[in-house]
């Protein structure tokens, strides 16, 4: 289980959050090709390191949250809102 | 094997004398006794027999990694499988029964495996029951089932609770040994809150086999009592390390107990989130792979000494040692000084200093000497032992064999929290040598082997963690007496394997052989995951506790390579076995889920509403105070709305409150068609789709004001169009003003439809005219209702006159029972799902079985509805060349030719040409209510609206039932919508 350290509500639970996908696509814009709305839904990098994905507190403030995570240790360098850049730890592995 | 009860040794309580039975016969021990002590005590030595060869079986540890003394445990809805006897507290009237044997223990039927031994070797099941296919099922499997194997489950339900509890603290210790208690006690006196767990029920591990550790154990449990904020946790097991520090641990509150008190859970399930774990589990013991090392009376050193002074029980007479290194000293010291005879102690090395000692001290020991067999069937009656360099070997009788090959570090839980473990030379097997931000390991485990330096090194785990936990405190920790004098012990030396002719195990559990170790290897399973699962070494429920490392030495010899290059497989949760009541706790029955009900539920229960289960929402199907099944009741509800009107609970409809400045640019966002467009004081039907184009739901959208909009979603989709809005809003489209609430439990909603629906309302609205001009169809505002101020919708589901009245929850039932009271002389009707379901089947209208993930607002029939203009979720995607088809399966309606037929929900459509060829299927089926009496239905086809006019058949191979039926519009009822508008 996972424990995210939410910026309103402090460290919780995974079972309060939504994990809502790969926060390091953006939506293209409206008049984007096709082709750009295809990667953006279906393309994904699946890395074996730090990544930066969308989890929604919905047993909580219902913020998206923005959190870097390492999918192989499942370590968290960083959450915050989603305007915020959070700086994706440079080292391959966990801290 | 032939054990007694020694008269004075061990810390079990004589005075209390208790009853159980093992296969039936009646025997006696004590309070303090386990299962299998107090067997040993009354001479028992064979306790099963061995999951492949139906080999007799005898007991080899004193704990939880035991791998043979596997007994079934009580009767009845309490009976439990696989139970270690070395774990089993005795209580009054136990019931013990051994476990895979046929007809009895002692003349097994089975044993014939033994003989057959080379067809069971590694990987033989996959070899050789390959073909014919069909038989594996019929033949292979029950036959291989009943021969291998251990208890049988229970079949009936448990009749105990469980529970689960929810831990929070500054520091989680595992393990009560001399590392645990050392840093406990530094831990709680430096202020941190502190839960130490103990898999036994008595604290104090390793110490409890040494009554020279008894003092030093008493007095650091007496410091740790006085400590305000320490939780003792004795019966708890760690089973797991998950992320972020989080621990599982069971604790068996009950099991010691013939049956749990009352109130009192069987077992409870302990998440514990601690900020810093000490893991201080100690390491256990392994046997040695030498011929025929399974025979009962043969014992693991360490376990021999626990059952002399934990349990007071000689496990044998006269007893032979086979050790590798000085620590097992100790325990043929104790048992000699019990009283068992010591007829050799065989050690392949050289003498070491204490090893030395001992044979001075008169010891018959054995430098440079192997034992390369056992004999006896049922129990040990001798051994031989050879000397190493010259290869004679000579015969010596005995009834008890004590085997140390070393002690293995009980990593599980470090690997699972991701500690690195290495390969340690001095210990000769892996330890915990890293630690993380949240995990420490101390003691044993960490490779610091010796009580004096484990204790020493609790002490400095303790302080480092009160250092991490609080850097300020510069208070340096009291330096405890330590328990013993430091370690003098001389190397240990690797030693795994002595060969033979006859079986050598590794695994005692499922009867792996060093041979079969060696046959992973020569068939290519060399890695040890691969060989793992070849030979399914370390599969069983012991998880190879005592045997795992030396199946990886055998192993390493076999690929050339060092133990440290091969590794051990990696330990899963659980690191013992979990019952599933354990898991599962409090969320059985009706508690699995919670239930949500309607502001009206009671209501609804009280009028002989048959609740049906939408989600988590209980909602009325129909009301049936007589009990009546049938369709009957269902198509009355429906003819009162459709001749003159009924009223229905749709409070479990999500409903959103959107505002703000931009909230009417974020709906044509969030909407496949316009919103901005839409006037205030109108209702508009929209439609949401997913970004890849595939519809995500429908509901009415209301706007109030400029600014502000009321969203419907269906029930089912409640949750999830919220989260899709806040997502968006929150993430692609931060910048507009919007506010998203989520009123659904605020808000009761009922629908009042039916041709005589206005004029019910009329007398309860006040201040808004109702009239068909002044309020028509799509018309949405407030009004007080009944008094109550709420709001009024003129939208319709059933295709009738309608409108839906929404007032907040806590006025529920008093408007809803003023509606009535209106409609009295109407006749007004309550309804259920199951009459909207015939009403919406009839209109045409698309519910969750069509609004199934799979679909576009094409196959749909509302293709029209997508905006040519502006970006919205789902625009792009869903002109793909794969939703576009015009093949796709889209909506009709049908409905059988011969209408004493009846239609199946989810039958299949197939021409007489192609039977076999599903060209779609029924989504929804009923009687209608109006019109000839018939069953009518909708249907996804391919093609189709194109279609309409040709008949197929559906087919429902389960019912054994083809019907033909005839495509028609799904538009059944009031195509013109005229009575809507009415």
């Amino acid at each position: 289980m996972l424990r995210i350290r939410c910026p309103h509500c402090g460290l919780r639970d995974e079972s309060e959050f939504r994990y809502r996908g790969d926060a390091s696509v953006a939506r293209p814009e409206g008049d984007a090709a096709t082709e750009a709305f295809q990667d953006y839904v279906y393309e994904r990098a699946n890395p074996k390191g730090w990544h930066a994905e969308w989890w929604l507190h919905v047993g909580g403030c219902r913020q998206v949250l923005k959190v870097i995570r390492h999918t192989g240790t499942h370590a968290i360098a960083a959450v915050g809102l989603p305007g915020d850049e959070l700086t994706i730890p440079t080292s391959r592995s966990a801290p | 094997m032939s054990g007694s009860r020694h008269e004075t040794a061990g810390s079990i309580g004589r005075a209390k004398v208790l009853h159980f039975t093992f296969d039936g016969v009646t025997h006696a021990g004590f309070a303090g006794d386990t299962l299998a002590s107090a067997l040993l005590a009354n001479g028992v030595s064979l306790f099963g027999r061995s999951f492949k060869y139906h080999r007799p079986r005898g007991v080899v540890t004193a704990g939880p990694e035991e791998p043979c003394a596997l007994v079934t445990l009580r009767t009845g809805g309490r009976r439990e499988p696989n139970v270690p006897a070395t774990t089993v507290e005795l209580f009054e009237g136990l019931v013990a029964e051994s476990q895979n044997r046929w007809p009895s223990l002692r003349f097994d039927l089975m044993a014939v495996n033994s003989l057959v031994a080379p067809v069971f070797a590694a990987g033989f099941y996959y070899k050789t029951f390959m073909w014919p296919k069909a038989f594996w099922e019929k033949l292979y499997e029950p036959l291989i089932r009943r021969a291998a194997g251990l208890g049988k489950a229970g079949d009936q339900p448990d009749p105990d609770h469980y529970d689960t509890l929810h831990q929070h603290c500054d520091v989680l210790v595992i393990g009560s040994g001399v590392a645990g208690l050392s840093a406990t006690r530094v831990a709680a006196e430096s202020g941190a809150r502190v839960m130490l767990v103990e898999q036994d029920h008595a604290l104090g591990g390793g110490t409890l086999v040494d009554p020279a550790l008894a003092d030093w154990r008493e007095d650091m449990l007496a410091a740790l009592q006085k400590l305000p904020d320490v939780q003792l946790l004795p019966r708890t097991t760690a089973v797991g390390a998950y992320d972020s520090g989080v621990v599982a641990a069971v604790e068996r509150i009950s099991d010691h107990l013939a049956e749990p008190p009352p109130f009192t859970p069987r077992q409870r399930l302990h998440l514990i989130r601690p900020q810093q774990t000490i893991l201080a589990t100690g390491a256990v013991e392994r046997l040695i792979a030498l011929p025929n090392n399974d025979r009962p009376g043969v014992m693991l050193a360490t376990a021999a000494r626990a059952y002399v002074n934990r349990y007071g029980v000689l496990p044998g007479k006269r007893m032979v040692a086979f050790v590798n290194n000085d620590e097992a000293y100790a325990t043929v010291r104790d048992l000699g000084a019990a009283g068992v005879d010591v007829a050799a102690v065989v050690d392949p090395r050289t003498p070491t200093a204490i090893a030395a000692e001992a044979r001075d001290g008169g010891m018959n020991v054995l430098f440079e000497h192997e034992i390369c067999n056992v004999q006896g069937f049922h129990v040990v009656s001798d051994v031989q032992i050879r000397d190493i360099s010259s290869g004679r070997s000579h015969v010596v009788a005995c009834d008890l064999v004590c085997l140390s090959g070393g002690y293995t570090p009980q990593a599980q839980l470090a690997t699972q929290a991701g500690l690195k473990v290495e390969w340690g030379d001095d210990i000769a097997g892996f330890a915990v040598t890293g630690s993380n931000e949240r995990m420490l390991a101390a003691g044993a485990v960490a490779g610091v082997f010796g009580r004096h330096e484990a204790a020493r090194h609790g002490l400095v785990c303790g302080h480092a963690v009160a250092q991490i936990l609080n850097p300020d405190d510069a208070a340096v920790p009291h330096h405890y007496r330590p328990p013993v004098p430091p370690r003098r012990d001389g190397p240990i030396l690797p030693f795994w394997e002595v060969c033979g002719k006859d079986k050598a195990f590794v695994d005692l559990q499922h009867d792996v052989t060093t041979e079969d170790m060696r046959l992973a290897h020569r068939e290519g399973y060399s890695a040890v995951e691969h060989a793992k699962r070849y030979t399914t070494h370390g599969m069983g429920t012991d998880q190879g506790k005592t045997g795992g490392l030396v199946g990886s030495a055998i192993l390493a010899e076999a690929r050339g390579e060092p133990v440290s290059a091969v590794g051990l497989s990696k330990p899963r949760p659980f690191v013992t076995p979990v019952s599933w009541g354990a898991l599962a706790g409090m969320d059985v029955g009706p508690y699995f889920k919670p239930e949500r009900r309607l502001p009206l539920h009671d209501w609804h229960k009280a009028h002989g509403a048959v609740f049906v289960r939408i989600g988590l929402w209980m909602r009325p199907l129909v009301y049936s105070p007589t009990g009546d099944t049938s369709w009957n009741p269902v198509l009355a509800e429906a003819r009162a709305v459709r001749r003159s009107v009924g009223i229905t609970d749709a409070s479990s409809l999500g409903k959103i409150d959107v505002q703000g400045r931009d909230a009417a640019v974020f709906l044509d966002h969030i909407y496949a068609n316009t919103f901005s467009t839409l006037p205030a004081g109108k209702a508009r039907y929209g439609l949401m789709l997913r970004e890849d184009g595939i519809v995500l739901d429908d509901g009415t959208t209301s706007r109030l004001a400029e600014n502000h909009f009321i969203v419907t979603t269906t029930t089912g989709q409640a949750q999830n169009v919220l989260e899709h809005m806040e997502f968006h809003h929150q993430t692609v489209w931060r910048d507009l003003d919007v506010q998203i609430t989520n009123i659904a439990d605020q808000w009761a909603q009922f629908a009042v439809a039916g041709p005589d629906a206005r004029d019910v309302l009329k007398q309860v609205v006040s201040g808004l005219d109702l009239a068909n001009d002044a309020f028509p169809f799509i018309a949405a505002g407030d009004a007080v209702i009944a008094g109550v101020q709420g709001r009024l919708f003129r939208i319709s589901f059933s295709g009738e006159l309608a409108y839906e009245v929404s007032i907040p929850a806590g006025y529920a039932l008093y408007v809803w029972e003023a509606i009535l009271a209106a409609g009295k002389s109407f006749g007004i009707c309550p309804y259920g799902l199951d009459a909207l379901n015939v009403m919406r089947i009839e209109k045409g209208h698309v519910a969750g079985s069509e609004l199934n993930g799979q679909t576009t607002a094409a196959d749909l029939g509302l293709g029209k509805m997508l905006k040519r203009n502006g970006d919205f979720i789902g625009k792009m995607l869903a002109q793909s060349p794969g939703l576009t088809d015009p093949s796709r399966l889209a909506l009709v309606g049908l409905h059988p030719c011969d209408n004493a037929k009846r239609l199946r929900n989810g039958a299949h459509l197939v021409s007489a040409a192609e039977p076999n060829r599903s060209q779609g299927f029924l989504t929804a089926a009923c009687m209608a209510s109006e019109g000839p009496q018939e069953w009518i239905g909708l249907a996804m086809i391919e093609g189709g609206h194109r279609r309409i006019g040709e008949v197929l058949i559906a087919t429902s191979p389960i019912h054994n039932e083809a019907i033909d039926v005839e495509i028609v519009s799904h538009h059944r009822l009031d195509p013109e919508n005229a009575r809507v508008k009415a």
